[in-house]
C-alpha cells in the first residue's frame, strides 16, 4: 500500500492492487485506502462504486463474462445467452452464480470478428458455444 | 538446407481465443517426434481473422499460409510438407499475395502479424526506430509541422487534426506535460487498438516517444481497458524491453534526451475513453466527463499540458516522419488524408482488419474484402463508428469511408469499426439496445444522457408495443434532439445517431411506415 502514498492520484490504483491481491475490495480496505492516500473514505467510495470492475465480494472460482455488445449480437450472442441458461442453468443478464462458477455480461471484448465472444477466467473465446464455456471450464462433457 | 525451419504461430488474442495455443503446441510436437528443427515464433495476428489459427511458414519464397488451421489439421499438414511450403487443403499460397492482403495499404499495420512483437531487432529490421533516430535529430516545430502536413486526424473518433493538438501542447509555457495514449476502445466492432498493442506495441511507444519530443514532454501513459488482458500483458512486457534497449528512459537512444512510458489499466467504464473522463480516471478519481474548455493540450492530466490521443494516432507517427508527411497525405480523399484501418465485424464472412486510403466505399468492404454475410443471408444492415454510430441501409453503402462523406449521410466514422448484420436483425431492438447502452455507461453528468436515455428505452418499448404510437413516437424524437443539444460528451449527444437513423432507415421494425408519415411532421 505504501507505494500508493506519495503517487499522485492513487486511488483508484490502491483499489485495483486490493482487488488483484483479495479477488474484491473488503469494506475495511476503504479506510485503509482513505488513510493511505489521504482523502475522506467517501471519496474512496465514490471511486468503489463508480467502476464496474471493482466488486465488494468474493468471485466464484470461476467468472464468465459473455460480451452482449452489438457486434456480438449480429453474431448470435442472443442465442448463445440463451443456451447458456437453458444447459448450464445461469442467467448473463442477472450476473446469476451456480455453484464453482458466476457469470456477468460484458460489453465488447475486442474479438468482435468471433463473436460471440467469452471470457471464462482469462482466457478469450470466440465462435463461442456452451460446449466452448464447458471446456474452458474444464468440463467437457 | 538442414537449419531449422520458421513457423509463425500467432499469440494474438483472437488467435488464441479460436485454437491458436493449441496448434503452437501441437507443432511442436509433432516437429520433435518427426525430428524436425522448427522455430515457432508467436506473431501478432495479420488481421484475416477468418483465416485463424493461420500458421505460415518462411520459405525461399516468402511466408506460406494454412487456414484456419484445427488441432487436428496438423498431423496432415506435417504428412503434406508444410515445412517446405507444399500444398494442402488448407493453404493459402505466400500471404503477401493472396489477394485480400495484396489488396491493402498498411501502413499503420505493416508490422502487425509480421514481426515477432517482443523483438526489438525484428522491430528495427522491419523499419522500427528509423522515425525515432530522425526525429531525434529534429526541431520540435520540424516534428509538429510534419505531422501537421501528413493531414493525420485522430483516429479515436473525433477526427481532430494532430498537428494543432501538439502545436498547443507545444505552446504551453509549463514544465510537466504528458502524452496519454487513449487505449480504452471500448466500441464494440473495433479490435485495431488491441492488435496493434499486442502484434507491434513497438510501433505505439515509439510513436509516443515521438509525440513527446514534439511537445516537450517527458512522460507518458497509456490507459488500456481491463477488457484486454493480452495486450495489457504485451504492452508490459514491451514497455521493460523498451526501456532495456534504452528506447525508453532517461538516454533516449543515447540521446541524453528523456522519455517514460507507463501502462494503467481502466476498470470497466466505457465513459473513461472519452478523453478528459480518462484523465480524470488516471488521476485516480471517478472517470467523470470534464467540461471543456480548458483543452487537456492546455490543461490535462494535474491540470498539466497533455496530448490525448488514440492508440492508431499514435502508431501512425513513426510512418510518418520515416516516410514522410506527403507519402501520407498523397493518400486519402478530400480533408481525410492517409489510411484507415478499417475493422470488419459482426456477421460478416471475413472478418478482420483492412486497412486502406480513407475514401474507399463501404460496399468494397462489407462485400468485397466481408464477403457478405457469414450466415449466407443478405446484408440488412451496418452500423459503422461504433454504438454511437449510424445504422447504414445496404442502399447507403455506396458511401466513400471518409469523416466528411459520412458526415453527409448523417454518419459517422469513429474508430472504424464496421458491424454487419444479416436480414433476421430487429432494428427496433438495435435501438432500444443503444439507448439501454448510454443509460447504463452514463457518467451521470447531464441529465438529458442520465434520464433521457431511460426514458428512451421506455418510449421505445411503448412504440414497439403499438401504444399510442403517434405520440411516443414524437416523443422519442424530442428526447433525441434533447440529448443531442444538451450532452456534454459524445455519449449522449450521439447515441441519438443510431437510434435515429435505424428509425429513418427501417420504420417498419417499429411498427410504422415512415417517421414523416407517423408524426406530424415533426422532423427534420
Ligand atoms: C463516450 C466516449 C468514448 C470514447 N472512447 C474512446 C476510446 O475508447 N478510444 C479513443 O481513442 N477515443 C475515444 N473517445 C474519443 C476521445 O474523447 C478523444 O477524442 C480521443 O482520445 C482523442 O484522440 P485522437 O485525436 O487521437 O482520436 C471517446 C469519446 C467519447 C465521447
Ligand atoms: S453526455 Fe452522458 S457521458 Fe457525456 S458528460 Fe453528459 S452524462 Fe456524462
Amino acid at each position: 500500500m505504501s507505494q500508493f502514498a506519495d503517487s499522485e492520484g492513487s486511488v483508484l490504483r490502491a483499489l485495483q492492487a486490493i482487488q488483484e491481491t483479495f479477488g474484491y475490495v473488503p469494506d475495511e480496505a476503504l479506510d485503509t485506502v482513505a488513510e493511505v492516500c489521504n482523502v475522506s473514505r467517501a471519496e474512496v467510495y465514490g471511486v468503489f462504486t463508480y467502476y464496474s470492475d471493482l466488486r465488494s465480494t468474493l468471485p466464484a472460482p470461476n467468472v464468465v463474462r459473455v460480451c452482449i455488445a452489438e457486434a456480438c449480437q449480429a453474431s448470435g450472442s442472443d442465442s448463445l445467452v440463451a443456451a447458456i441458461r437453458a444447459e448450464l442453468g445461469l442467467d448473463v443478464h442477472a450476473k446469476s452464480r451456480s455453484g464453482e462458477t458466476e457469470i456477468a455480461p460484458v460489453f465488447c471484448l475486442g474479438n468482435c470478428a468471433l463473436g460471440p465472444a467469452a471470457l471464462v477466467n482469462d482466457r478469450l473465446l470466440g465462435r463461442t458455444t456452451v460446449a466452448k464455456i464447458r471446456a474452458a471450464l474444464g468440463d467437457p462433457r | 538446407m538442414s537449419g531449422s525451419t520458421t513457423v509463425y504461430v500467432p499469440r494474438d488474442a483472437a488467435a488464441l481465443s479460436v485454437g491458436a495455443e493449441e496448434i503452437a503446441k501441437r507443432v511442436e510436437d509433432e516437429a520433435r517426434k518427426r525430428g524436425k528443427a522448427v522455430e515457432i515464433v508467436r506473431n501478432g495476428s495479420r488481421g484475416a481473422l477468418w483465416l485463424e489459427p493461420l500458421v505460415e511458414v518462411s520459405t525461399a519464397n516468402g511466408r506460406v499460409g494454412y487456414g484456419p488451421v484445427a488441432p487436428e489439421d496438423v498431423t496432415s499438414l506435417f504428412d503434406a510438407g508444410f515445412l517446405d511450403g507444399a500444398h494442402h487443403q488448407l493453404s493459402l499460397g505466400v500471404v503477401d499475395d493472396h489477394e485480400w492482403f495484396a489488396k491493402q495499404d498498411r501502413l499503420t499495420f505493416a508490422r502487425v502479424g509480421v514481426v515477432d512483437p517482443l523483438s526489438v531487432s525484428d522491430y528495427e529490421a522491419h523499419g522500427g526506430l528509423v522515425a525515432l533516430r530522425k526525429a531525434l535529430t529534429m526541431d520540435p516545430q520540424a516534428i509538429i509541422d510534419e505531422v501537421g502536413a501528413s493531414g493525420l486526424r485522430g483516429r479515436g473518433g473525433a477526427g481532430f487534426p494532430a498537428g494543432i493538438k501538439w502545436q498547443t501542447a507545444l505552446q504551453a509555457q509549463v514544465g510537466q506535460k504528458y502524452i496519454c495514449c487513449n487505449a480504452d476502445e471500448g466500441d464494440s466492432g473495433t479490435f485495431a487498438d488491441r492488435m496493434l498493442m499486442e502484434g507491434d506495441p513497438f510501433a505505439l511507444i515509439e510513436g509516443m516517444a515521438i509525440a513527446g519530443l514534439a511537445v516537450g514532454a517527458t512522460q507518458g501513459l497509456i490507459y488500456v481497458r481491463s477488457e484486454y488482458p493480452h495486450a495489457i500483458g504485451a504492452l508490459r512486457a514491451a514497455v521493460l524491453l523498451a526501456a532495456e534497449s534504452a528506447i525508453l528512459g532517461r538516454d533516449v537512444l543515447g540521446s541524453g534526451r528523456v522519455f517514460e512510458v507507463e501502462v494503467r489499466v481502466g476498470a470497466g467504464s466505457y465513459v473513461c475513453g472519452e478523453e478528459t473522463a480518462m484523465l480524470e480516471s488516471l488521476e485516480g478519481k471517478r472517470g467523470v466527463v470534464r467540461a471543456k474548455p480548458p483543452l487537456p493540450a492546455v490543461e490535462g492530466l494535474f491540470g498539466k499540458p497533455t496530448v490525448v490521443n488514440n492508440v492508431m494516432t499514435l502508431a501512425s507517427v513513426p510512418w510518418i516522419i520515416s516516410h514522410g508527411a506527403s507519402a501520407y497525405r498523397d493518400r486519402g480523399a478530400g480533408r481525410s488524408r492517409g489510411t484507415q484501418v478499417f475493422q470488419l465485424a459482426g456477421n460478416v464472412a471475413r472478418g478482420g482488419i483492412v486497412e486502406l486510403a480513407l475514401g474507399v466505399p463501404l460496399r468494397d468492404l462489407v462485400d468485397g474484402f466481408g464477403g457478405g454475410t457469414r450466415t449466407g443471408r443478405p446484408v440488412k444492415t451496418a452500423q459503422v463508428g461504433g454504438p454511437l454510430g449510424a445504422y447504414l441501409p445496404s442502399s447507403a453503402f455506396d458511401v466513400p469511408m471518409d469523416y466528411e462523406s459520412l458526415l453527409a449521410i448523417g454518419a459517422m466514422l469513429g474508430h472504424g469499426g464496421i458491424v454487419v448484420f444479416d436480414d433476421s436483425v430487429n432494428m427496433a431492438k438495435q435501438a432500444r439496445f443503444a439507448m439501454e447502452f448510454c443509460a447504463e455507461e452514463s457518467c451521470g453528468k447531464c441529465t438529458p444522457c442520465r434520464i433521457g436515455s431511460v426514458r428512451g428505452v421506455e418510449t421505445i418499448d411503448k412504440i414497439v408495443a403499438g401504444e399510442r404510437r403517434r405520440e411516443n413516437l414524437e416523443l422519442l424524437l424530442d428526447l433525441c434532439e434533447v440529448m443531442t443539444e444538451g450532452s456534454l460528451c459524445a455519449m449522449g449527444g450521439l447515441t441519438p445517431l443510431p437510434v435515429k437513423s435505424a428509425l429513418d432507415h427501417f420504420p417498419e421494425d417499429f411498427g410504422i411506415e415512415s417517421v414523416e408519415g407517423s408524426t406530424r411532421g415533426a422532423t427534420a
